[in-house]
């Protein structure tokens, strides 16, 4: 007996390969998304009773073939069109995926979801359409999903997706994996498309708790096939081990009140052993490989924090070098505002506010939240109240407000406490 | 073939300096010479600045024009392409080698009805 939650399963896990495939045969995304609603429509009707195919992707991607050619014998208009697609593409490939399951080869289909991605991710598509592309496309997650997962109307972002799918349709935009030249710059707008779905996940900025959770769960898989898709990019493996060290986090920074808690006070027997093991092994093979970059030394600076038992352990050293390394490479004033905080645990409170006046972030929150402590630390209390509200009017995270709110609390009853404090945000991209 | 229409957007005002514009005449040139080798070239024009324009509109049977542009941006379409090119890749690549030349954003759109 197979249950209907399998065959739900199945899609979520299925549904970007065979939508991949899909459109390589049909030659739309459209029509690539029709057939596979179809052949998983039969597959709840089938497979209950006659059991699991040997190979449910490949049922499902020949059904879906076969619903695509039924449906567009109904419609004569497009019949031309299709028996060409059909003949291209067994032209190209020198073999008919009509054969069953078995003739489709698993090469092949990777292949199609790398193409898939980089159109997704195409930078004649705004990043807001690229991202929900690539959460409908190769997530497999039905518009609602997405669209409560970003806090936009459902016809919104169902209109989103409309205009996207028609612009590459209009538009030609080809499914291509981009030849070396190109290459770099794509892959930089798949990776940032990845890391923001994760962001949205991990900065739990508002919605409920549980579909934040699934968009950090879908950009590690993201960034997993990326990795799978394109074992030879140390930047594609650099953000899996990134997300991977920073989701390892998620349990214990959220206090049981909700509240933010800032990495140097957290819980760490919270954190999710298996994952920071997994991110550091991907960050060595990346310190091997020699060919640094901005989501790999990201992921070197969160696994030393990983190495740490306790807060105090933290070989600051070593994260300063890092963020100058980054720095170097991202000259960024919300880099230097990370490096400051960096510079403040190695050379003291005065050299990290030193570092800190000298930026230009005054609209930012993090900066006079960053500046606030520093002060605090210095034992310059009034002036780090000032500062603290200042950070308040500039954050509308209600997590991040309590704290802020706390410390002024703090400071304007007892005076500075003792304790350190960094910042478990990461840089903006 | 796909067809696409490449625009050069123009701010209003004056025209460059002499020497300045007779690069981009040259590089336009390099640029027009290879879009015909490369069998993407259908057209080319330059236009006339957008205070040569005249708006005509029929309402109700009532024509109407009027002296002007139709919009009143402080940018307009100074000149343009059309293009054949396999997909939108190719036809950035023509509309980033017009920009090149031209020292000025170019807007790619694809043309209707013709996909194959």
């Amino acid at each position: 007996m197979v249950h209907i939650s399998e065959i739900g399963e199945i899609f979520r896990e299925e549904y970007g390969r065979s939508v991949a495939v899909l459109v390589r045969v049909l030659g739309s995304i459209e029509a690539a998304e029709d057939a596979v609603q179809d052949a998983f429509t039969e597959a709840v009707v089938r497979w209950p009773d006659a059991g699991l195919p040997p190979s449910p992707a490949g049922w499902i991607i020949t059904t879906a073939r076969n619903r695509a050619i039924d449906r567009i014998r109904r419609d004569a208009s497009g019949r031309e069109k299709l028996a060409q697609a059909v003949l291209l593409h067994g032209d190209q490939h020198g073999g008919d995926h009509a054969n069953g399951p078995e003739g489709i080869e698993a090469d092949a289909v990777e292949d199609e979801r790398l193409r898939l991605i980089f159109t997704c991710c195409h930078p004649a598509l705004n990043r807001a359409a690229q991202v929900a592309l690539t959460l409908k496309l190769l997530g497999g997650l039905g518009t609602a999903e997405i669209a409560h997962a970003f806090l936009v109307p459902e016809p919104t972002m169902a209109q989103r997706l409309v205009r996207a799918k028609g612009k590459i349709r209009d538009a030609n935009i080809p499914y291509r994996v981009p030849s070396g030249a190109e290459l770099p710059e794509r892959l930089k707008s798949v990776l940032a498309v990845v890391y923001l779905i994760f962001n949205e996940g991990y900065a739990a900025s508002s919605g409920s708790g549980l579909v934040r959770e699934d968009l950090c769960h879908e950009a590690l898989r993201l960034g997993r096939l990326t990795t799978e898709l394109m074992p030879d990019e140390p930047e594609a493996q650099g953000l899996l081990a990134l997300m991977l060290l920073l989701d390892a986090r998620r349990a214990a920074r959220t206090a049981s009140d909700g509240g933010l808690v800032l990495l140097a006070d957290q819980d760490r027997s919270l954190w999710d052993r298996n994952e920071i093991a997994e991110g550091q092994v991907l960050v060595r093979q990346c310190l091997k490989r020699n060919q640094p970059g901005p989501y790999q030394l990201q992921a070197a600076i969160n696994a030393v924090h990983g190495d740490a038992a306790k807060a105090a352990d933290t070989d600051w050293h070593q994260i300063l070098a890092l963020y100058g390394q980054l720095l170097a490479m991202e000259p960024t004033p919300v880099v230097a505002l990370n490096r400051a905080v960096a510079l403040a645990e190695v050379e003291g409170p005065a050299a990290g506010l030193a570092a800190v006046d000298a930026l230009e972030l005054g609209n930012y929150y993090l900066f006079h939240a960053v500046r606030a402590d520093l002060l605090r630390r210095l034992g310059r209390a009034e002036e780090a109240a000032t500062a603290y509200r200042a950070a308040r009017e500039r954050t509308n995270n209600n997590a991040e407000r309590d704290f802020l709110e706390g410390r002024i609390r703090a400071l304007t009853t007892t005076g500075p406490g003792p304790e350190a404090q960094t910042s478990d945000d990461q840089p903006g991209r | 073939m796909p067809r696409y229409l490449l625009s050069i957007y123009q701010p209003d005002g004056p025209v460059p300096e002499p020497e300045v514009l007779n690069k981009i005449m040259a590089d336009l040139d390099v640029l027009n010479q290879e879009m015909r080798d490369a069998g993407a070239w259908v057209f080319t024009g330059g236009l006339h600045p957008a205070s040569t324009s005249t708006v005509v509109r029929v309402n109700d049977g009532v024509v109407l024009t009027t002296d002007g542009p139709f919009t009143e941006a402080k940018e307009h379409v100074g000149g343009l392409w059309v293009i054949e090119a396999s997909d939108l890749d190719a036809a950035l690549g023509w509309g980033r080698k017009a920009a090149q030349a031209t020292t000025l954003p170019i807007e790619v759109r694809p043309f209707a009805g013709y996909r194959d």
